[in-house]
């Protein structure tokens, strides 16, 4: 049953979408998404991880000796991230700033280590680079929307804007944790209604 | 869950003939008056004094805020339920009670959108989710409550409650508990112990909270030992802070007879889906809420912690049941 590489690009996009579906890296998911900035931010930087992982783990498949394969993709991953986190220091400080911690830790962001595992290690190249552009870009879709829903309700504005008018009262929960699972699992439940599971 | 056997003894058809023998789960002798709907209606019962003395003491406010509460959370229980594709399950009124708790647990200058969000929340988050009444692990009052209190601190905090601008005698001071944290001040016991003192639109009277538990505990719909385990903890440590302090004995009185504690004691920690099912066990949880209500009294910056307490309890709750598993006849 060989994918063409279109679908190995969409099935990240809804059918496998990160957080929602294969329900991988809840961490970045729970801790960023106070803003949509945030959000779109931590998913770029994972695509990025994600595309070039994927790739370089694609090319190395067959030399890469199956005892230590493991420590031999967190060793890519984590080449990555510090490129990725060096860059973003560079030309986006400010979300830089936002994102803290968060941004090494892109290293034991469980979907990096899941699509080399299920999927760079035993496919060509074209097919694992599609599979980690849409993996890494559903996965800043989600982010992104988790963000808004909270950003909205919790400060009342969407990327910074103001949408409601100045009586409006923010939830302030929705940006503190617990309104992250909560909002979290509300989505996991719309999801699971929409895909009539 | 005792009315499962008498259910089934109806449900047979009227025109079918009754098995000679009946097979039910046990138990087989169950009390006719152990229902849901009878023990809410005990609650209610017992609450009205409480919501009498709100309206007299807030007016209008305490009638706004029971009102929302208790609309929403019928509302919100009727929408969940047809979301769900269960029969609307207002009749045992636990949605009632539910808004009726959660609007006296509410200061009474709160806008009434606080009331709407903590109702649609206390039953969607803390009872639907979960998989409706008897599934929930918090008690739904405090979660909506807990919501709100977190969402919107300059509604709800200390600061809410002091509102001259209202025209009601009782909010032109802080409450008993804020004035103590803050200023060091205590409120005559008298006021507080018949209710006139700033507060939460059902807390303020211990009198008519103490009637109200007491009535419950006699009908058996609320179990003694955990309000016992609350207040014994928190004369306790507040015996302790009251040696370390003015040593006046005052102090003892102050905390009992302030805040929510015994409305919280006797209506919100005594809800049978979210405490222990073992006496034993009970008298933990209650232990337990007393002692979480004086440390937050005493060290953290709220001046109140009767609901903290007892949703950290809560979470405790299913521990507590393993840990105080009765005996079985015979066993070692």
């Amino acid at each position: 049953m060989a994918k063409t590489i279109a679908q190995e690009f969409t099935k990240g996009l809804w059918n496998e979408i990160p957080p929602f579906r294969l329900v991988l890296g809840l961490c970045p998911t729970l801790a960023v998404t106070k803003s949509v900035e945030g959000g779109i931010g931590m998913g770029i930087a994972t695509t990025f991880v994600l595309l070039f992982s994927n790739a370089l783990i694609s090319i190395l498949r067959n030399i890469i000796p199956p005892k230590v394969r493991i420590a031999c993709y967190i060793i890519v991953i984590a080449t990555f991230v510090t490129v990725v986190e060096l860059l973003m220091q560079a030309y986006t400080y400010a979300i830089f700033r936002q994102l803290g911690i968060f941004i090494p830790l892109i290293v034991v962001n469980c979907i990096l280590l899941g699509r080399a595992e299920a999927f760079a290690s035993k496919n060509k190249l074209l097919p694992s680079i599609a599979d980690g552009l849409g993996m890494g870009i559903g996965f800043t879709l989600s982010l992104a929307s988790l963000g808004a829903i909270r950003e909205i309700f919790g400060y009342g504005t969407f990327y910074g804007m103001h949408v409601f008018g100045p009586s409006f009262e923010p939830f302030t929960f929705m940006v503190e944790a617990p309104g992250a699972f909560v909002c979290l699992g509300l989505m996991l439940c719309l999801m699971n209604l929409a895909g009539g599971k | 869950m005792n009315e499962t056997s008498l259910e089934n003894i109806k449900d047979i058809p009227a025109g079918e003939d009754k098995p000679l023998i009946h097979v039910a789960p046990s138990p087989h002798i169950a009390s006719t008056s152990a229902t849901t709907t009878r023990m809410m209606a005990d609650v209610l019962i017992a609450l009205f004094p409480i919501m009498c003395m709100s309206v007299y003491l807030f007016k209008w406010h305490a009638v706004r805020q029971i009102a929302v509460c208790l609309g929403c959370c019928m509302a919100a229980e009727a929408l969940f339920a047809a979301m769900r594709g269960r029969r609307a399950t207002l009749a045992d009124c636990s949605a009632a009670v539910t808004g009726i708790i959660l609007g006296l647990s509410l200061p009474a200058s709160a806008p009434w959108y606080i009331g709407a969000i903590a109702s649609f929340v206390a039953i969607g988050i803390g009872k639907v989710v979960f998989g409706g009444l008897g599934m929930n692990i918090f008690n739904p009052a405090m979660v909506g409550r807990a919501f709100v209190m977190i969402s919107f601190a300059n509604l709800m905090g200390a600061s809410a409650y002091e509102q001259p601008g209202l025209g009601i005698d009782a909010m032109t001071g802080a409450t008993p508990l804020t004035a103590l944290k803050q200023a060091g001040s205590m409120v005559p016991l008298n006021d507080m112990f018949w209710g006139l003192t700033n507060g939460s639109v059902g807390e303020t009277s211990a009198l008519l909270c103490l009637i109200g538990g007491i009535y419950l505990c006699i009908r058996k719909t609320a179990c003694w030992e955990i309000p016992a385990g609350i207040i014994i903890s928190v004369l306790v440590l507040a015996g302790i802070a009251d040696l370390a302090g003015p040593c006046s004995g005052y102090l003892v009185l102050h905390h009992f007879l302030g805040g929510a504690l015994l409305f919280g004691a006797f209506f919100i920690a005594t809800d049978p889906v979210t405490s222990p099912v073992t006496p034993k066990g009970r008298f933990v949880f209650g232990v337990g809420i007393g002692f979480l209500v004086m440390i937050i009294r005493l060290f953290s910056g709220y001046p109140e912690g009767v609901m903290f307490a007892v949703l950290l309890m809560n979470a405790l709750a299913p521990l507590i049941n393993r840990w105080t598993i009765p005996k079985t006849l015979g066993e070692d």
